[in-house]
């Protein structure tokens, strides 16, 4: 191999693993369930359910790539979530309640932020707390209930978030596309996400070389709130509900969506696009394992095994390994 | 003493103090630097070297004290990295303050991009002017050596020189070397020397902290001690043999064992 197609692996190695994964088990999926996988529906389905973990993350890759973690976005989806249907349930105006939603976990960004920055807690302890607590909040503010929103299907709101372009394209799957583009240059060419890598990176050299380092913190925790809020605004939307245990099945398919995507837990290197393709990833397992007829149980065993065998490759690639 | 120059000092420090946690890291300070002139900061560990020169570069704030920078006062409570270069004080840190895992580019523009209104980098920018750098400046070259490489393929010597590099490309008129030669080859450390008489030639100042005598005696014109956050006196080349520096050094050593 020559040197400059060395560096190309060792660049986009993470890529290109994650890249070959989805194309073997699309691949594996055609040939076990052509009826299935060489139709349209499905994938318009994929369109309408993947971009939620997509989406989250996203979000996450920020803040692993600063080294940070964020244990408490499911529970911010809730509150966030419970924000959005509250003020629509008071006062009719969806559009008001996204800003609520939004707001609301902005804030609880800030409480992390606060924490972590001000306090000087570790992330992964601080968000287990506000994990519990936001969750907490949540059901103890609706009294453990589902709220019905079936009136939000009306709104201008709806449409513009979640409504069916040409009566089939999922609007948020747009949404999910335009803010991809928008993140990898906030990522790779913003001084935000610069300030994010090198925080992840080399904390001390950051702060000596005039980074704002905790400026950077508390608005990545920040950003991680708003993202959650609007992901939970957009279920709602799609669901036409809120419900206490919302978000709560997101946590770990956002994480391996991640980490199979190839970026790093140590910090200060990310994919945007190994997080993207990680997400679809993810998903598509279950429903091409219940479409080759297998029973749902398998699904959990697959995850797993995929997750298992990206990381160990991602792992060799990248030599991790502590001699 | 040495303190007899008649122009305008580039740096000027006055009874600069800092305790961390109650203890006294630097007690009363007065410290001033010319142009064209080399100035090494010596002294045992924990003698406020390291103290001093993160004062300087604004990555910590003195406690009090006045602080003149090319006879211009400047606000020590406000005095921050971003201030200090904006005053023209370069500083290459001990550790050399890279981002192992980042390109080239971005470890020359850390902290002060080059952006647009909205915080977007100008990337291709950033790129040209990191291989005017590489080449025009190191004179590295190489295969992989682009703006686009990662620190973590440089050498040490080629570590310290981007780092040094990245000093002089902002046109720094006051540049503080913390430990430059430590682990370095020979012919790095020549490199290194080279580039301090350069910043003297160029009538620019340089602060030297080392821990090498025969470095130090080499590389300055004057020589500010320190030793347990005071200074203990300062001495010009022509005044003191390098063996007479190092004996005041020791002196000061035992004097502390004494007492």
């Amino acid at each position: 191999m020559s040197a400059s197609s060395r560096s190309f692996v060792r660049t986009f190695g993470p890529q290109i693993g994650v890249t070959i994964l989805l194309a073997v088990l699309l691949s594996v999926f055609m040939i076990a369930s052509p009826q299935t996988f060489l139709g349209a529906r499905i994938y318009l389905s994929f369109l309408s359910t993947i971009p939620f973990t997509t989406l989250l993350a996203l979000g996450l890759t920020f803040c692993v790539a600063a080294g940070e973690m964020d244990l408490s976005f499911p529970s911010v989806m809730a509150i966030s979530g419970l924000a959005f249907a509250s003020v629509f349930t008071a006062c009719g105006s969806a559009a008001l309640g996204v800003a609520a939603a939004l707001a609301t976990g902005v804030l609880a960004g800030l409480l992390n932020g606060f924490l972590v920055v001000g306090v000087g807690v570790p992330s992964i302890i601080a968000t287990i707390g506000t994990q519990f607590f936001w969750r907490g909040a949540a059901i103890v503010l609706a009294d453990g209930l589902a709220l019905n929103l079936v009136d939000v299907r009306e709104t201008a709101t709806y449409d513009l978030l979640v409504g069916r372009l040409f009566g089939v394209i999922p609007a948020h799957s747009l949404w999910c596309l335009g803010l991809t583009v928008v993140l990898w240059y906030v990522m790779h060419r913003h001084v935000f996400g610069d300030a994010l890598l090198f925080v992840g990176d080399n904390y001390r050299a950051a702060k000596m070389m005039g980074v704002a380092v905790n400026r950077a913190r508390y608005g990545l925790f920040m950003f991680m709130g708003g993202l959650s809020a609007f992901v939970a605004v957009l279920i709602c939307l799609e669901m036409a509900n809120w419900w206490p245990t919302q978000g709560e099945g997101y946590l770990l398919l956002v994480f391996a969506s991640v980490f199979i995507g190839g970026t790093s837990v140590f910090g200060g290197k990310a994919t945007i696009y190994g997080t993207v393709v990680g997400s679809i990833i993810i998903g598509i397992i279950e429903a091409g394992i219940i479409a080759a007829g297998l029973a749902g149980f398998w699904t959990r065993l697959v995850y797993g095994l995929i997750i298992i065998v990206s990381v160990s490759v991602h792992a060799l690639v990248l030599k991790t390994k502590r001699e | 003493m040495a303190d007899t120059n008649p122009a305008v000092p580039l740096v000027a420090l006055r009874r600069i103090c800092k305790s961390f946690h109650g203890a006294a890291a630097l007690c009363d300070i007065d410290f001033c630097l010319y142009p064209g002139e080399v100035v090494a900061l010596l002294g045992d560990n924990g003698a406020g070297k390291s103290t001093l020169v993160k004062i300087l570069s604004g990555v910590i704030t003195a406690d009090s004290g006045e602080m003149r920078i090319k006879g211009e006062a400047a606000d020590i409570r406000r005095f921050t990295v971003k201030a200090a270069r904006g005053l023209g004080v370069e500083t290459v840190h001990q550790d050399r303050s890279l981002g192992e895992k980042q390109p080239l580019w971005r470890n020359v523009f850390m902290g002060r991009h080059r952006t647009n209104r909205l915080g977007f980098i100008d990337v291709a920018r950033e790129r040209a002017e990191t291989l005017d750098i590489l080449h025009g400046r190191l004179g590295l070259r190489g295969p992989g050596l682009n703006a686009d490489a990662e620190v973590g393929v440089l050498s040490g010597g080629e570590r310290q020189g981007l780092a040094i590099g990245r000093a002089m490309h902002f046109q720094a008129d006051i540049v503080i070397l913390d430990e430059p030669t430590t682990a370095l080859s020979l012919t790095e450390v020549g490199k290194v020397l080279e580039f301090i008489g350069q910043v003297r030639a160029e009538g620019k100042a340089c602060l030297f902290v080392s821990h090498n005598m025969a470095h130090a005696y080499m590389a300055a014109d004057r020589f500010f001690l320190l030793d347990r956050g005071a200074c203990i006196g300062q001495y010009a080349k022509s005044e003191l043999s390098q063996e007479g520096l190092l004996r005041a050094l020791m002196d000061a050593a035992s004097g502390r064992v004494g007492a």
